[in-house]
């Protein structure tokens, strides 16, 4: 998937995933991809909800091996 | 801002104290398990709705009542509560979020023996899980312990007590045991039901029906109950003949639910034997010590968790029940979901996998749903 920008947020603890992931999803036009890096394991729940309550489109996230990876398409 | 600890709230739940519980997880997770207390009032809007301000939800929040900010593991309350207090409103936090809450053990003395020891029960409010320990002339025995193991040690080293013995009434399925750790580390033995134990990977002493175990030198017995229903070797203890230790087989305001091991059916049967025909048998003025409780509402006024067998019989709907058939539907239809990450926990307790302390706290996650109302 092509990626207009990749957020690396490893290594954050709550909030800061989202926070990051708000100011980075600022900076990129509507209907191109911000890939999210985290091990916030909180974030699986919390991103899915915060980018269906702010308009944008969670295309799919994945495990790997440790690192989640999340690609959202700016609404 | 400030931190408030999870005694202190566990306090003001006894206290019956009113409380502002602002929740900022995300709404699944507060609709699955939150803080309970009978005069709390609660706003769940999540973390990340409040990025741009919390303008929006001043006027839901009272200005005259205490308010308490709760995440998952602190880190958004902290931010909220900042926000909070920038907009001119004072609140605190809950130190450690739903993680810490989940893990306070707040022990609670229940009882003297006849000759001289005390029985104390320890409430993990945040879960609903009970565990206890029996002191009784230098000497302690502890049953259904959680994984917060220096809880208990460290309170047995304040009593001057040796722990001797630790039990488990069955193989649980809720949460991991602290049992087998606190064995290891004290030399005490761990005692489990057989039947609960046949895949278990490591050495225990086996709990026979009618077996007596004593405590310290004065003539307080364990004595084992055994009364399959939650799980196929589900036992139970009548300490000093006070005390009726019962597991997860019958709790104040519910009773077990028989699924856990995946039998609902086979074992529906030995659940209505144990509480319709063993436990008639024994005195109605046994008081009843459960491993678990389900809703707030069961806590007595000092935070403890108990009532007489015989009131048990008069007002536990579960005990209620003259149609075997309509028993048998109740406690294998309709249950509410299982456990979070049940399987594992079971595991886990038997000894086939070994999760680290962070993979323990993500497994025992949510409220404990042991029991069918």
């Amino acid at each position: 998937m092509n990626a207009a920008k990749v957020l690396d947020a490893k290594g954050l603890a709550c909030p800061m995933p989202i926070v990051k992931t708000k100011k980075a999803i600022g900076e990129i036009e509507s209907g191109q991809v911000l890939e999210v890096h985290t091990t916030d394991k909180g974030a699986v729940k919390d991103l899915a909800a915060w980018t269906e309550s702010t308009g944008h489109e969670l295309l799919k996230h994945e495990d790997d091996s440790g690192t989640l990876k999340f690609w959202i398409k700016k609404g | 801002m400030k931190a408030m600890t999870a005694k202190e709230v566990t306090k003001k739940v006894i206290e019956n104290e009113e409380l502002f519980i602002l929740d900022v997880r995300n709404e699944s997770d507060f609709n699955d398990w939150k803080i309970e207390g009978k005069t709390f009032e609660y706003l769940n809007v999540p973390y990340f709705d409040l990025l741009d301000g919390v303008e929006s939800i001043l006027d839901k929040i009272p200005a005259d009542k205490e308010l308490l900010i709760v995440c998952a593991k602190e880190g958004s309350s902290v931010m909220i509560a900042e926000m909070l207090e920038e907009a001119g409103r004072e609140a605190s936090y809950l130190k450690g979020g739903m993680k810490a809450w989940s893990e306070h053990l707040e022990p609670v003395k229940v009882g003297d023996l006849k000759d001289g020891g005390e029985m104390y029960q320890f409430v993990r409010i945040g879960k609903g899980c009970l565990s206890y320990m029996v002191i009784s002339n230098g000497e302690a025995a502890i049953v259904d312990a959680t994984r917060m193991t220096d809880v208990f040690t460290d309170f047995a080293a304040e009593k001057n007590a040796e722990i001797k013995h630790v039990f488990d009434t069955h193989l649980h399925a809720d949460h991991i045991s602290g049992g087998r750790k606190i064995a290891e580390k004290t030399g005490a033995s761990y005692w489990l039901p057989p039947k609960d134990a046949e895949e278990v990977t490591f050495d225990y002493k086996s709990l026979e029906d009618e077996s007596e175990v004593m405590i310290g030198s004065t003539k307080i017995s364990i004595q084992a109950v055994y009364s399959p229903g939650h799980t196929i070797g589900s036992t139970s203890f009548v300490v000093d003949d006070q005390y009726l230790l019962s597991g997860d087989i019958l709790f104040i305001d519910s009773i077990g639910r028989p699924d856990l091991a995946g039998k609902a059916g086979a074992w529906a049967g030995d659940l209505r034997e144990t509480l319709y025909k063993r436990y008639k048998e024994l005195s109605s003025e046994l008081a009843v010590m459960p491993a678990h409780f389900m809703i707030i509402d069961e806590l007595n006024e000092d935070g403890s968790v108990s009532e007489k067998l015989g009131t048990l019989f008069a007002e536990n709907h579960g005990l209620k029940i003259d149609d075997e058939g309509e028993f048998r539907k109740l406690v294998s239809e309709n249950l509410p979901p299982q456990p979070n990450a049940y399987q594992e926990i079971r595991e886990t307790n038997m000894g086939k996998i070994n999760p680290d302390e962070e993979k323990q706290r993500e497994m025992e996650i949510g409220p404990n749903r042991c029991a069918v109302r």
